[in-house]
């Protein structure tokens, strides 16, 4: 049942030739086209997180002064954070792969309002450069979480970064209400809810989150800012406030805020799993309710960040055992992806690397997190090198994990090309090798009791470290790797044809790329979604064949 | 065995009563964890050779996992997870409620220093004295920012958070010295926010602390506002003492009796008043005002002396009133008594 066509041509009239000119991309209310500003945009904001995160570790290779002061190393590790947080991490897959494949998987022409689209990436933007030029500028040096009363009390200009942080929460709003609002309405015509392709769901579910949980944060970053100009002493003690009400408030955003930047990657490893298994997931229901599961008991859990803080002993007991529920569905995952494998036909292939190298994060990253959820655990572990490394793992070596998959196995939907395929396994290998060569020396520096965010460690910490490092750049390495040769992909990669892995995915039933109307007649979806026991209706070609 | 896991997870010595129990919750779950993640990975790289690819369109059955297959895959992990959670608690709760009978420390962070105090006895900067073998308790608070008290060899960790106190204890199973880290980013120097936890024989523990009360005794002093008794360890150690006095009598540089906002005449005409940005500044800079009749020969202490020590040396010499010195009245810090 295999179509052979000589060679695969692109299509004459697509999305990014449909119109021509800076201006038609700068004002386009085109999803597509805004998911690609979005992942040029989060390309930059990447490199530069990841030149912070290299500078780190060059800095932490020799105990004392390496490469820069204990000022510029705390100024670093700030800028790290917060642009890898707020910049790369939690924007990554929804404003990218979400923007330009929501749409077509659910069968519709564009979002529900295109032009808010549009909005939320200029709010981006502009909140992007606001936050970078004000961290440059100002030399903030509080690190991501901006703790009370440090925050308010540094001498450095937090303002501007506090403002930054917050014109980006709006765009993160916007987008998330923009998908709940798509999925809901536009779907295709007798497409119900327990038919939509699972990166949808993971969507939705992060949609969800960003919707009721920034707002907290906005409301926060607005009290410190008012603390530090007005001086109202909301957390400040001499003034009757409390530091830990800044903890809980921040938290209560920044932990459903890592299932912001988990969720989604989770829906990508849905899609890659099954369309590179050939195979139907083996629980579809499973990994809906573990998504919605995660959305919502993942606001139940903040205080487990707050075992050590003085927190009421019953307080961290329930926040404990509430963090076990929602590990729970992580676990699940986990547990349906594997046999999802079970009488499948699995192909070897860049995503499918990425999608082992994310099972094995998730898996060793889930489970240290467990373990610092263990109360007792915690009074080791909290602020150690085990937290950075078990945070590392799951929300940015899973995610990167996700987002590699998802680029790689939507890089010909996107552009219409193939990139060369064994290059793609290697560099794979390489990314996820130096990834664990990184943070797996992190674990153990946190056991030896290695407290975060030291500009100066005693020497008995060295050896860790100058491993971590060697990580570190064979993992800047890879990223050189796959930048240039999917920058060459883009004008000389091999046409894919519309469908050149054979996926069942709705969004591959347009053209690749997709015409600017996404499809030429009112797609048909003939199959649930991740179904291959039937033969296709569509002609499978491309690479594959 | 535990000894074994201990070394091969890098993790210090069990200093402890808490560092055993700590260390047995943690083997067990990383021992879990990787019996797990073996037979996962296992699994896997069977399915993986077992079903790979074998032609491009391949059509595959549709398996759907049976409901009893879903319900061990929630009540399998659900059932470690709690018994994890609940273990750990166990241990938790143990950790926070201090036995009747242990020695109360108080400690308090500063940026960027550790200050400990007894109730009935001294003060000490950045180093704990403690018996080995009987329980201590910690009041900890903060002065400025959060920090959190950090002894890896003990396991043990609780936020210093200022206006209010929190508590642990600990109690030491030999006595040696081991590290003290803060744990919670405090700025610049937070990484150099170390101290020491000294363990001792209680018999040494004794000796100690009757050598510490004699001491206050024979200055005369009663019990010493720790800050102050810092700024004069600061003095002796900085060598301040080459030059200055404590008594009155002029030496190389003025004497440091009666100071504190007194009106200096300059060599370079015009007077200044020693206040505290006076007294930094001639830390600091010590040539750009010196008081007239004296050489200017004092060298610079920047980067030489911490922002710690510079407060404490400030409040050293503030402390030196030109009258006799009437011993300072203690102001303990208040604790209220809850549930314990």
């Amino acid at each position: 049942m295999s179509f052979e066509v000589a060679e695969p041509a692109m299509p004459r009239e697509h999305y990014l030739n449909a119109r021509r000119g800076a201006w038609s991309w700068l004002t386009t209310h085109d999803h597509k086209r805004i998911g690609v500003m979005f992942l040029v945009a989060l390309l930059c904001t990447f490199l530069l997180g990841g030149m912070f995160a290299l500078a780190l570790r060059l800095e932490l290779l020799t105990p004392g002064e390496t490469v820069m002061g204990r000022l510029a190393y705390n100024r670093a590790f700030t800028l790290h954070g917060v642009i890898m947080v707020w910049l790369f991490l939690i924007p990554s897959i929804p404003t990218t792969f979400g923007n330009f494949l929501l749409p077509l998987m659910i069968g519709a022409r564009d979002v529900a309002f295109p032009r808010l689209n549009l909005a939320s990436f200029y709010l981006f933007v502009v909140g992007a450069v606001m936050t970078v030029w004000a961290i440059l500028e100002g030399g903030v040096d509080t690190g991501w979480t901006f703790y009370t009363p440090y925050s308010t009390a540094t001498g450095t200009d937090v303002l501007p970064v506090l403002m930054g942080v917050f014109v980006v929460g709006f765009s993160t709003i916007l987008s998330g209400l923009n998908f709940i609002t798509t999925v809901h309405t536009m779907r295709a015509p007798g497409m119900g809810w327990m038919r939509l392709p699972l990166f949808v769901w993971a969507i939705y579910g992060t949609s969800i989150i960003q919707v009721l949980a920034t707002p907290v944060l906005g409301m926060v970053l607005l009290l410190v800012a008012l603390e530090r100009v007005v001086g109202v002493g909301l957390f400040d003690p001499a003034r009757g406030g409390d530091p830990l009400l800044y903890q809980h408030l921040f938290w209560f955003y920044s932990h459903p805020a890592v299932y912001i930047m988990i969720l989604p990657g989770m829906g990508v490893i849905s899609e890659a799993v099954s369309a590179f298994c050939r195979k139907n997931p083996i629980s579809y229901r499973v990994l809906v309710w573990s998504t919605v599961g995660i959305a919502f008991v993942g606001f139940l859990t903040w205080g487990h960040h707050m075992f050590v803080s003085g927190q009421s002993v019953l307080g961290a007991g329930t926040f404990s055992i509430l963090s076990m529920l929602v590990a729970i569905f992580t676990a699940l995952k986990i547990f349906t992806w594997t046999s999802t494998m079970y009488r499948g036909s699995i192909w070897m292939c860049t995503p499918f690397t990425y999608v082992l190298g994310f099972i094995f994060l998730l898996f060793f990253g889930g489970m240290s997190g467990v373990a610092v959820a263990v109360t007792s655990a915690d009074l080791h572990w909290h602020d150690t090198y085990f937290v950075v490394a078990h945070f590392h793992f799951i929300m940015v070596g899973a995610s990167l994990m996700a987002f590699l998959a998802g680029l790689h196995y939507w890089f010909p939907k996107m552009f219409g090309r193939c990139y060369p395929e064994g290059l793609g396994v290697g560099t794979a290998v390489l990314i996820i090798f130096g990834f664990i060569t990184t943070f797996l020396p992190q674990f153990l520096l946190g056991n030896m009791g290695m407290p975060r965010r030291y500009a100066d460690y005693p020497e008995h910490f060295q050896p860790l470290h100058v491993a971590s490092t060697a990580g570190a750049s064979l993992l800047g390495f890879g990223f050189l790797i796959i930048a240039a040769y999917l920058g060459w992909s883009l004008r000389h990669g091999r046409v894919a044809g519309r469908n050149p892995w054979g996926s069942r995915g709705y969004e591959w039933h347009s053209d690749s790329p997709p015409p600017e109307a996404n499809f030429h007649e009112p797609p048909v979806f003939p199959y649930r979604p991740h179904d291959y026991s039937r033969p296709d209706l569509q002609p499978e070609v491309g690479h594959a064949a | 065995m535990s000894e074994l896991l201990r070394r091969m997870l890098f993790l210090p010595e069990e200093g402890s009563t808490l560092a055993s129990r700590v260390d047995g919750i943690h083997f067990f779950i990383i021992l879990t964890t990787f019996v797990v993640g073996a037979a996962i990975g296992l699994t896997g790289f069977v399915f993986l050779l077992r079903f790979r690819r074998r032609h491009a369109h391949a059509l595959t059955p549709e398996v759907l996992a049976p409901v009893w297959m879903e319900a061990l895959f929630v009540s399998v992990p659900l059932l470690f997870f709690l018994l994890w959670g609940a273990l750990g608690y166990r241990d938790y709760v143990w950790s926070r409620s201090a036995p009747p009978d242990a020695l109360d420390v108080y400690v308090t962070g500063k940026q960027w220093m550790w200050k400990f105090a007894y109730p009935e006895g001294p003060g000490a900067v950045d180093v704990l004295h403690v018996p080995a073998g009987r329980p201590v308790r910690l009041l900890i608070t903060s002065r400025d920012v959060i920090h959190s008290f950090y002894v890896p060899a003990f396991r043990l960790k609780m936020d210093a958070i200022p206006g209010r106190y929190t508590e642990t204890w600990f109690e030491a199973v030999r006595p040696g010295r081991y590290p003290v880290l803060c744990a919670e980013y405090c700025g610049l120097d937070h990484s150099h926010m170390r101290a020491e936890v000294v363990a001792l024989s209680p018999a040494e523990f004794e000796v100690w602390r009757t050598q510490q009360g004699g001491d206050q005794v024979a200055s005369g002093a009663g019990v010493a506002e720790p800050l102050v008794e810092q700024g004069r360890v600061v003095a002796t150690r900085a060598g301040c003492f080459q030059c200055h006095t404590v008594d009155g009598t002029p030496h190389i540089g003025p004497t440091w009796r009666g100071l504190y906002l007194r009106e200096e005449p300059l060599d370079t005409g015009g007077t200044i008043r020693a206040d505290v940005a006076y007294l930094t500044e001639s830390m600091m800079e010590p040539q750009a005002k010196v008081v007239a009749g004296y050489a200017p020969v004092m060298p610079s202490f920047q980067g030489r002396l911490s922002a710690g020590d510079v407060a404490s040396l400030v409040e050293f010499i503030q402390s030196l009133r030109p009258e006799r010195p009437v011993p300072p009245t203690v102001q303990e810090p208040r604790y209220e008594l809850r549930g314990r």
